[in-house]
């Protein structure tokens, strides 16, 4: 029954948003009778489909297993918080997922969206609604996560053991939240482009619901980054795997946009381009949704390869930005041009931003899809990794990180050079210092690690300067909120560089009892035992590491099998010192008894993502900031 | 400068940065793409020492062999067409075994000995490369 009141969810869900599109379509043509339902039924559409989500993870947690969905990813011994999760580990749940959370932001914009012109908000909703549409579609016709199996089988065939871990709890739905979340936005410039309505009000409006996908696209970056880190055991952060590619550039896409939307709200420039950005933000995102659903790489996150799915994926997404991009061409020209501004302004500086990120965007696109379109048209097959991306996108990245360190010191409107070299030198004599002591106490260092340390210094210095001289308590919450930002990215960069250059790695064979120096710590194979878990069992290691004189730590890296689905996975044991972490992994027995150990040293490792975090924290401080003053003032003043 | 010119401005600054981002894309992609060669290709076309290459094929039964430090092995990839001799330093994936699929990430050196720096193997059924599973099938249809 709980499967069949799901589905009749989402049929409901369904037709509600083909009224909503419906409804939304003449009241913005001005025919208003319809124009008081569109509200309503946006809220009950996304209810609908939360409904249908919560039964699915009713299913899952159940473990009922006439359902084909739970019978294919579940496992009756795995641990409540796998069946539960298990629920958006696969492909059908997860598509229900993106579904729910597209209908939700839906009906968010419908009960909170205050600032937006009616008719602009009518056009917005309507635009949500022609997307969740092809989504339901999706859905209902070539994923339904609720289809019923029979004969019922005795058990499971559990989930893939890569994804059993809390990560798969958090970094999914985050991700989620952002990628779709942006959908928002999309709709938003959709509204504007129908109603022509572009201009500051609209730029205020739509910034915070760009801001909140934004910092969950962070958050599930950050947490998919550290995941991959510890439980693939490659001791690598970022691989350049397409499916990363494809959480990347929404994020690249989305943060250009933060910002050129700011040039809108404040100084009613980059009109045209802030829409063109919304468009390509949430088309990023169906990319990568294609990318990943459609089968056509395979990863872990990629899970059936149906070739009809990749097609319908493919159709959704060409009609979407296809049909985006029409409207903007048929649109644009009636965009006034904005308010001009000066080469040295702080309009340039997001300008130079806003190019940057767009290169390195395309260049991320081009490696990504480089690949898929080289062997659809000619059968070779080639994979472009590391180097390229390394190669490409570094030095745009590094340009880029010393313009952030600037822009904020510029004025808006106009400025002169002088000054601002004034209040940039402290930063560039910090970061040429940097540079200098790094390159004496590591002569060795690859130069983009080096010119990664040194910008970091300069942008840390330079992220703070805006408060310099200023009442601190009276700073607004959003000045602080980009300061803790722009701080992030040197304190992620800086973790970047240090492991880069820094990390020292061994791989051994060693004897029980024999003793291995991996940077500070000197680590004693103990012992290796046979141990067990729920559904797995497992060699593990003894490792006792001593870092001078300091107290012996026990690390315990495992050599998993798991039995449902059959699979062996190698889980990392890993010790987060002040200044690093300790990163160790148990390989195969040699013929003549050794193990084999893989052992990092990794200084400042964790700053990455302590970075990527501080980024999210200073978006939230941002966008309450900005909630809370837009309440108190409606007229909000220059920043 | 008017607001007209000003966008015109923008727009060719930003044709600028994108036809130079697409120049550098495509330069480091001709230096950087990998591409996937079987034995049987490696043979024929003569892969240059140095570039990256990602080779695919069957592990030769019998070819394994461990070297004395624990860590570093050598194996013969083949298609039945052709083998090359491969070394590797480091922990192989769990399903690495002779007699089925591998593929391997990384370039030769001047002697023609393939130097893998990561290995792939098949995970489980469900969960497998593409680049693997043609492989395998290649190497099935070969068996028999």
């Amino acid at each position: 029954m709980i499967a069949e009141a799901g589905l009749a969810a989402l049929w409901l869900g369904a037709a509600l948003c083909a009224l909503q599109l419906i409804a939304a379509g003449f009241a913005v043509r001005g025919q208003g009778d319809l124009a008081a339902i569109v509200r309503p039924v946006a809220v009950a559409q996304a209810a609908l489909t939360a409904l249908a989500f919560g039964l699915l993870i009713l299913l899952f947690v159940r473990v009922d297993l006439s359902v084909a969905l739970v019978f294919e990813n579940d496992h009756s011994e795995k641990p409540f918080l796998y069946r539960f999760a298990a629920t958006w580990g696969n492909h059908e749940g997860s598509m229900l997922m993106w579904v729910a959370i597209l209908t939700v932001a839906g009906a968010a914009v419908a009960l909170f969206e205050r600032k937006l012109e009616e008719r602009t908000l009518l056009a917005t909703l309507g635009g949500q609604a022609a997307i969740g549409l092809g989504f339901y579609a999706f859905l209902l016709f070539a994923s339904n996560p609720f289809a019923r199996l029979f004969p019922v089988p005795p058990e499971g065939r559990g989930l893939n053991p890569l994804l059993q871990d809390p990560g798969l709890a958090f970094h999914p739905p985050t991700l989620y939240l952002g990628y779709v979340g942006l959908s928002v936005a999309f709709s938003f410039a959709i509204g504007a482009l129908v109603t022509r309505d572009v201009g500051p009000v609209f730029a205020r409006a739509m910034r915070p619901w760009v801001l909140g996908a934004w910092i969950f696209l962070t958050l599930g970056i950050t947490a998919g980054s550290y995941w991959a880190y510890y439980e693939l055991g490659w001791g690598g952060w970022w691989f350049w795997d397409p499916v990363e590619n494809a959480s990347l550039m929404p994020w690249l896409a989305a943060t250009a946009l933060l910002h050129s939307v700011t040039v809108l709200a404040t100084r009613d420039g980059l009109r045209a381009w802030t829409l063109m950005l919304a468009v390509i933000a949430f088309s990023m995102s169906m990319v990568g949704t294609f990318l990943v659903r459609s089968g056509i790489l395979t990863s872990v996150h990629a899970f059936a390869v149906d070739p009809r799915r990749g097609s319908f994926l493919l159709a959704l997404l060409f009609i979407y930005v296809g049909g985006a991009l029409a409207l903007f061409g048929a649109r644009v020209g009636t965009v006034r041009a904005g308010a001009r501004f000066d080469p040295v302004s702080r309009e340039a500086g997001l300008v130079a931003n806003n190019l940057l990120l767009s290169a390195i965007l395309g260049i991320v696109l081009v490696g990504t899809l480089y690949p898929l379109l080289v062997e659809a048209a000619t059968g070779t097959k080639l994979s472009v990794g590391p180097p390229y991306f390394d190669a490409a996108a570094g030095p745009l990245a590094l340009i880029l990180v010393a313009i952030m360190a600037a822009g904020p010191l510029l004025r808006w409107r106009r400025d002169n050079l002088k000054p601002l070299g004034r209040r940039v030198a402290p930063a560039a004599i910090l970061a040429v210092v940097v540079m200098v002591a790094v390159k004496l106490a590591a002569p060795a260092i690859h130069i983009l690690s080096l010119l990664g340390l040194a910008l970091a210094a300069g942008l840390a210095l330079a992220s703070v300067a805006p408060l310099w001289k200023r009442n601190l308590m009276r700073t607004p919450l959003f000045m602080w909120g980009m300061v803790v930002a722009h701080l992030g990215i040197a304190v992620s960069l800086a973790g970047m560089a240090c492991d880069s250059s820094f990390t020292v790695e061994k791989l051994v064979a060693a004897r029980v009892g024999e003793t291995v120096a991996v940077g500070p710590y000197s680590i004693t194979l103990d012992a290796v035992d046979p141990t067990f878990g729920a559904n797995w069992q497992a060699l593990q290691a003894t490792l006792l590491a001593r870092r001078g004189d300091g107290d012996t730590l026990t690390l315990t890296p495992q050599a998993r099998t798991y039995w449902a689905p059959p699979t062996e996975t190698s889980e990392t044991a890993i010790h987060t010192a002040i200044d690093g972490q300790l990163y160790t992994v148990l390989g195969k027995q040699a013929a003549d008894g050794r193990w084999q150990l893989r052992l990092w040293w990794k200084p400042f490792v964790t700053l990455i993502w302590a970075g990527g975090a501080l980024v999210a924290i200073g978006g939230a401080l941002a966008l309450v900031g900005r909630l809370w003053r837009a309440r108190r003032k409606p007229a909000e003043q220059w920043i | 400068m008017k607001p007209k010119n000003q966008r015109l401005t923008l727009a060719l600054l930003a044709v600028a940065a994108i036809i130079a981002a697409a120049l550098l894309a495509l330069s480091a992609l001709k230096d950087q793409a990998a591409y996937f060669y079987t034995p049987g290709d490696v043979a024929r076309d003569h892969v240059q020492p140095g570039a990256a290459v990602r080779l695919g094929g069957m592990v030769e039964k019998g070819s394994l062999e461990r070297l004395p430090d624990g860590v570093t092995i050598t194996f013969v990839v083949t298609d039945n067409a052709a083998s090359v001799p491969v070394r590797f330093k480091g922990i192989v994936p769990a399903l690495f075994r002779e007699g089925s699929g591998v593929v391997a990430d990384g370039k030769f050196d001047s002697a023609g000995q393939f130097v893998a720096e990561t290995i792939l193997a098949k995970h489980d059924e469900r969960y497998m490369p593409p680049e693997v599973a043609g492989a395998m099938h290649k190497t099935e249809s070969l068996k028999k």
